[in-house]
């Protein structure tokens, strides 16, 4: 290859810098003034086209492989291993549906997939309320409010074992400093994380206090990005705050909303389980014991990695089934668009 | 944060003034008293918690925010009666070759799909952007037998290689890639630059603010991991912090005080970085948003 070849395959045009698809390099006719004025004296083997596909192959190879490793090869296993039964130390017997017909008749495992659904659909719309709210509230320009924000977002960096055992020290029966604020105003207070009506809520209020913060930027972000012309001529015309909410907010913030409702959706179905190990065990008569949290008793605590995957694999169909409902509801395109 | 204050800052003074004026100066009070009272809300378990680690056994329950006899006893029996410095040194090396093993890989990988054009380039985006779906607790068992199969159990790698991998990191980055103008690439590439010279010299320099900031959410991300620990190690030599502190209140059941001085401990380099680092970490959530 000469010189002269590998410069007309290199494409330095304006149009090449976004999205350039790989066809786009076929016919690189635009060498510019600049792109002639460089002289490379090495002697070129490969094509500057193939140099590069090689270059591209060896900059992805290291990742792509640790996602292979780590990733995609035990999101497929999970669904093979669910097929077996493990027993102990590395024995195992294909057995068809047999983990699947067992989780269809186990109570706990209903029961668990009921407890995960009241967590989404109460955690997911009211961390969305709250996170949006602040949101709204940390964009005022306000004496302070670099303090306010500071202090809503502090909750999401501290660990959920932290959080866990902060919360268990303010919600005990007896000396934690909620129930003694209840009994200073003269209530009896409640058994938060001991009464199996009770604990879901007490655990979904703890998320939401770690949570809010960080949703809270990300909507303050899609706040930003609002024009502000647009609030003045509303104001102008003499739109209130609701109306102003209603008309220029709520539909230019469709994008982050939709983000913000994937997200948390996606991590409230295979989340929770730190708050949960730590604060509750899954109990009061398993009140609390997440999906996630018995797949992980399943598998650790009495070794059915089988039988886990199992449930594991229908965690993933609930949740991709969601995804894709809320994707239709929202028509959300915006989000992986990526350019 | 500090950046958000600089938007608009006219709009404010271009509104005539007129009748409006003194009800929108008390929207404004009363704006400022709710957010007043939901910060201190929201603070004070934080709060609680610092407190109640500076108090000794007797006073922890006694519901004072301030510490009646302050002591720092807690703090002394955390780190003598059990090898806590050790568990925090765990935490520290495998959060910190996560970081940096993460960010070196995921730059490299995003920076072939943002700026090399080879064929099938959009499908492997795809592939790996899907892969983010795919969060850990649901394939922790799989990666719990690959990973015994591999015999790393109970080993650093085994703690840091499975958090190395992931997309977001990837995506991040290449969309960071995609907005940096092109011309000094090209003109190191005419210079007869080789691509990883391109790369390491002109990329990497050129994505330190990204790279900083995501070197401070992978790390608290790595230091407050649990779930793989938890499964990945049972040797008490590579215990991480959070898992200590697990087993440590199991051992110090209703010892309140031993055991938030001891949470205190494994959350305060976070609070520390987080308020050293406050800008990148909100800077990288924001843009991990959207865009």
């Amino acid at each position: 290859m000469t010189d002269t070849a590998a410069e007309a395959t290199r494409e330095p045009g304006p149009g090449g810098a976004s999205g350039a698809s790989s066809t786009a390099n076929s016919g690189g006719t635009g060498a510019s003034s600049r792109g002639r004025t460089g002289r490379r004296d090495r002697p070129n083997r490969m094509s500057r086209k193939h140099r590069e596909w090689l270059a591209a192959g060896l900059f992805l190879a290291p990742d792509g492989l640790g996602l292979l490793l780590f990733v995609a090869v035990p999101m497929v296993l999970s669904v093979v291993l669910s097929f077996f039964q493990v027993s102990g130390f590395g024995s195992y017997e294909f057995i068809g549906f047999g983990n699947y017909e067992r989780m269809l008749n186990d109570p706990l495992f209903w029961q668990s997939m009921k407890t995960t659904g009241i967590y989404v659909v109460v955690l997911v719309p009211v961390l969305f309320v709250v996170s949006l709210g602040l949101g709204l509230l940390v964009k005022q320009k306000l004496p302070g409010m670099a303090v306010y924000r500071t202090v809503f977002f502090l909750p999401y960096v501290i660990s959920l074992v932290v959080v866990g055992l902060l919360w268990q020290f303010m919600l005990d029966d007896q000396v934690g400093v909620v129930n003694k604020a209840f009994r200073a105003v003269g209530l009896k207070g409640e058994s938060w994380l001991g009464d199996p009506s009770i604990a879901l809520f007490s655990v979904i209020a703890i998320f939401i206090w770690v949570m809010m913060g960080y949703y809270m930027i990300i909507f303050l972000a899609g706040l930003q990005e609002i024009p502000q012309e647009l609030y003045e001529a509303a104001r102008i015309d003499g739109a209130g705050p609701w109306k102003q909410f209603r008309n220029i907010t709520w539909p230019l913030l469709r994008p982050t909303s939709f983000f913000v409702l994937l997200m948390s959706t996606v991590a409230a179905i295979t989340g929770g389980f730190e708050l949960i190990y730590v604060l509750t065990q899954g109990g009061p008569a398993n009140a609390t014991s997440l999906a996630i949290f018995y797949i992980y008793q399943q598998a650790f605590v009495f070794g059915e990695y089988g039988y886990a995957a199992a449930m594991g694999t229908a965690l993933v169909l609930v949740m991709i089934v969601c995804s894709l409902a809320i994707f239709k509801i929202t028509k959300g395109g915006r989000f992986d668009d990526g350019e | 944060m500090a950046s958000d204050t600089t938007a608009a800052p006219g709009a404010a003074r271009t509104r005539p003034p007129g009748p409006g004026r003194s009800r929108q100066r008390t929207a404004r009070t009363g704006l400022t008293l709710l957010a007043i009272v939901l910060a201190a809300a929201a603070f004070f378990p934080v709060l609680w918690m610092l407190s109640a680690s500076f108090k000794t056994r007797d006073t922890v329950n006694d519901g004072k925010l301030i510490p009646s006899d302050f002591t720092l006893h807690n703090f002394v029996y955390v780190f003598t009666e059990v090898p806590f410095a050790r568990y925090l040194l765990n935490s520290f090396i495998v959060s910190a070759v996560v970081t940096l093993v993460a960010l070196l890989l995921h730059s490299m990988a995003a920076y072939a799909l943002a700026r090399l054009r080879f064929p099938g380039r959009e499908v492997v985006f795809t592939v790996i952007f899907s892969t983010l779906l795919v969060t850990a607790p649901v394939v922790l068992i799989p990666l719990f037998l690959i990973v015994r199969q591999l015999g790393l159990l109970d080993t650093y790698a085994g703690l840091i290689l499975p958090a190395i991998f992931n997309a977001f990191g990837i995506f991040l980055l290449r969309q960071f890639y995609l907005q940096m103008p092109r011309e000094l690439e090209e003109a190191a590439i005419i210079d007869g630059c080789g691509y990883w010279r391109v790369y390491w010299s002109v990329i990497l320099p050129l994505s330190k603010p990204i790279l900083s900031a995501l070197s401070i959410f992978f790390f608290l991300a790595n230091w407050n991991a649990f779930l793989w620990p938890l499964v990945a190690t049972n040797n008490p030599d590579l215990t991480v912090v959070q898992l200590a502190i697990t087993s440590f209140q199991s051992e110090h059941t209703s010892a309140w005080n031993y055991i938030l001085a001891a949470a205190v401990v494994a959350a305060a380099p976070m609070l520390v970085l987080f308020f050293g680092f406050q800008r990148q970490i909100v800077e990288s959530i924001k843009t991990s948003g959207l865009k």
